[in-house]
């Protein structure tokens, strides 16, 4: 069932009504159906218990909470430069991408500036993430369907980027490579010509899912017209990130707010689809995929010379204000509200992820839909478990 | 109005129209609701509000001022640590576990404030490209506030994560209960005053465990500020 307005979500629930006294007479009662949480369809441990009338969710209730850390407490007790290495294991896929923000709300509160350099180094690994972040998606999306075969061509390809991510900054997964006022290192000799290199495996391994997963069939029946997000509803949820511009909002925080980062100094653009549905979204990633190749070869092209650290104290105390910083981050939008009362540690850390905001819309865009495309729209609206549970 | 304001307006670029204009429009649409504001000048707006007004400003945000996108809802203890502010206490107290040293003052951010819980919630309009942090006072003993999940369907989750972690009751949710606790937790763990226990079993990672740098004579808050790293 294609669910469009919440007006005929009422309507398909005031038919259900009706129908109500018919399975009366037929004896037929609802179901509860616990999907998870672990289950191979639910990317770690969200759980949906979900209400089903035949093979049609009266009502999904998403639980969660097996994976809550409490970072924000534990920002707490630590000083500005241990958070990076909390954060970092939000959303474990494009971890540095989770540095950034609050290493520019430091900043901001601070006053300083990272220097070029840096700047440019950190939009390069930010894209980066990006990349390794949503090649897994591509290929997720559509092992959940049922097509094996592009979930390994999206860990093979992938891998190609965690190489060019460990070799500058030494993690695979968690870098913590940056730092208030730059970043840790400078890249080391030949990384660039070869993460140059690196992009055409992308660009070949989005060519391939474009002939093997959207050039499908199935695949497109199984994702057109399911799980429409109106924009106004969208808005209303603060979904972000490609969840936001596949229903045809065109804000792009790189383009719009960007905060640090040299996006204004490349040449790219923002990618949206007016259809809102499933297909949009792998759609809508898919093309930012590209666009973040092009953005790390000219990136690559592009980086100035110069120092990579600003001159700051060696023991870090952020003056007491308050700062929100947020940043597009492979997800959505992800943002830091600082609150510093002059001391070495944060008073208050308040994170905001994109996950959190996105998955939230679960109950209202689950209500009515069939049980296969449950899966359809959360593989869809794409989150990472780190980054709802935080 | 703040004094804060003032200060920020002696710097070299004084105004930031945008903003100015968005508090005198909320002011106009809300009347005597707004209580202060404070503009970091061409960064970000802090604006607060009174408690019974909450949903009135939302409502206002919302549609005339077109703030649609939901940004988050969360709120802030302004009470200071009972178990030592930061890390640069002579002596870790946290191990210690109690309050040898005498508890600073509370001191509220922004557009302040006069209760220890504040609600601050921030909220986009997209098109025109500026956002709003929002702020309510909602008291001491039992904070409490105007649910917005009427304005904005997100809110949902977010007042729902602020109930369990500081124990704020907001007034007409539809389903307020835990979402990331065991349903028999008991506490608000983000409360100032609701110990961390990893730091109070094991000093960790405080000043007990700090050795100085390499080469450096001094203790380190001396040698601190003027020498960079590079």
């Amino acid at each position: 069932m294609t669910a469009i307005t919440d007006r005929q979500k009422l309507a398909y629930i005031a038919g259900q009504a009706a129908d109500a006294r018919v399975n009366i007479e037929l004896e037929t009662e609802g179901m509860t159906l616990n999907m998870g949480p672990q289950h191979p369809a639910t990317h770690g441990t969200l759980r949906i218990v979900a209400k089903l009338d035949g093979e049609q969710v009266i009502a999904a209730d998403p639980i969660m909470g097996y994976m809550h850390r409490g970072y924000e407490k534990l920002a707490e007790v630590r000083t500005y430069a241990q958070v990076t290495t909390l954060v970092n294991r939000i959303d474990w896929l494009g971890s540095f991408a989770n540095e950034v923000p609050f290493i520019l709300a430091s900043e901001q509160l601070m006053g300083i500036e990272a220097p070029p350099r840096a700047q440019w180094i950190r939009t390069l690994l930010f894209e980066l993430s990006r990349v390794a972040n949503i090649i897994l998606f591509l290929g997720d999306m559509a092992v959940q369907l049922g097509a094996l075969t592009p979930v390994f061509f999206a860990f093979r390809d992938r891998e190609h980027v965690l190489n060019q991510i460990e070799s500058a900054t030494g993690g695979r997964f968690h870098p913590n490579f940056d730092r208030i006022g730059g970043i840790k290192d400078d890249l080391p000799k030949g990384w660039l010509a070869e993460t140059k290199a690196t992009m055409a495996n992308v660009r070949k391994f989005c060519d391939e899912m474009e002939e093997l997963v959207m050039g499908s069939q199935i695949f497109e029946a199984r994702t057109r017209g399911i799980g429409v997000i109106p924009p106004d509803v969208a808005q209303q949820y603060g979904l972000s990130g490609a969840n936001l511009r596949a229903s045809g909002v065109d804000w792009d925080i790189r383009r719009d707010n960007n905060i640090g980062l040299v996006y204004d100094k490349l040449d790219w653009k923002v990618w949206t689809h007016t259809d809102g549905d499933s297909f949009a979204r792998f759609w809508v990633r898919m093309q930012e995929t590209r666009e973040a190749c092009n953005m790390i070869e000219q990136l690559c092209d592009g980086v100035p010379s110069g120092p990579i650290m600003a001159k700051v104290p060696r023991i870090i105390k952020v003056p007491a204000g308050e700062a929100f910083v947020s940043t597009e981050n492979p997800l959505g939008e992800m943002g830091y509200y600082i609150v510093s009362q002059g001391d070495l540690t944060p008073f208050r850390v308040k994170i905001r992820t994109a996950s959190f905001n996105n998955v939230s819309i679960t109950p209202w865009i689950l209500r009515g839909v069939y049980v296969p495309d449950i899966i359809t729209i959360l593989a869809s609206l794409y989150f990472i478990l780190g980054d709802i549970d935080r | 109005m703040s004094s804060n304001e003032v200060e920020v307006a002696e710097e070299a670029p004084p105004t930031d129209e945008l903003r100015e204009s968005l508090v005198s429009r909320l002011t106009e649409l809300v009347g005597d609701a707004v209580l202060e504001h404070h503009i970091v000048v061409g960064k970000d707006v802090w604006i607060r509000v009174k408690n019974e007004a909450w949903v009135e400003v939302g409502n206002a945000v919302r549609v005339p001022m077109g703030a649609r996108f939901f940004g988050f809802v969360s709120a802030i203890d302004w009470m200071p640590s009972p178990y030592g502010r930061s890390m640069d206490s002579a002596v870790d107290t946290i191990v210690k576990g109690a309050t040898d040293k005498p508890v600073p003052e509370m001191v509220t951010g922004y557009a302040g404030g006069e209760s220890r819980f504040q609600v601050i919630a921030r909220v986009t309009n997209l098109k025109a490209g500026w956002s709003l942090n929002l702020k309510t006072d909602v008291g001491d003993a039992e904070p409490s506030v105007a649910s917005w999940t009427q304005v904005y369907a997100g809110a949902d989750w977010h007042e729902r994560e602020v109930f369990e972690m500081f124990g704020i009751n907001f007034v007409g949710h539809p389903g307020l209960r835990k979402i990331y606790l065991p349903g028999d937790f008991e506490g608000n763990p983000m409360r100032k005053d609701f110990p961390l226990l990893a730091r109070m079993v094991k000093p960790w990672p405080g000043i007990v465990d700090t050795e100085p740098m390499p080469g450096a004579n001094e203790p380190a808050d001396a040698a601190s500020s003027e020498e960079a790293v590079s």
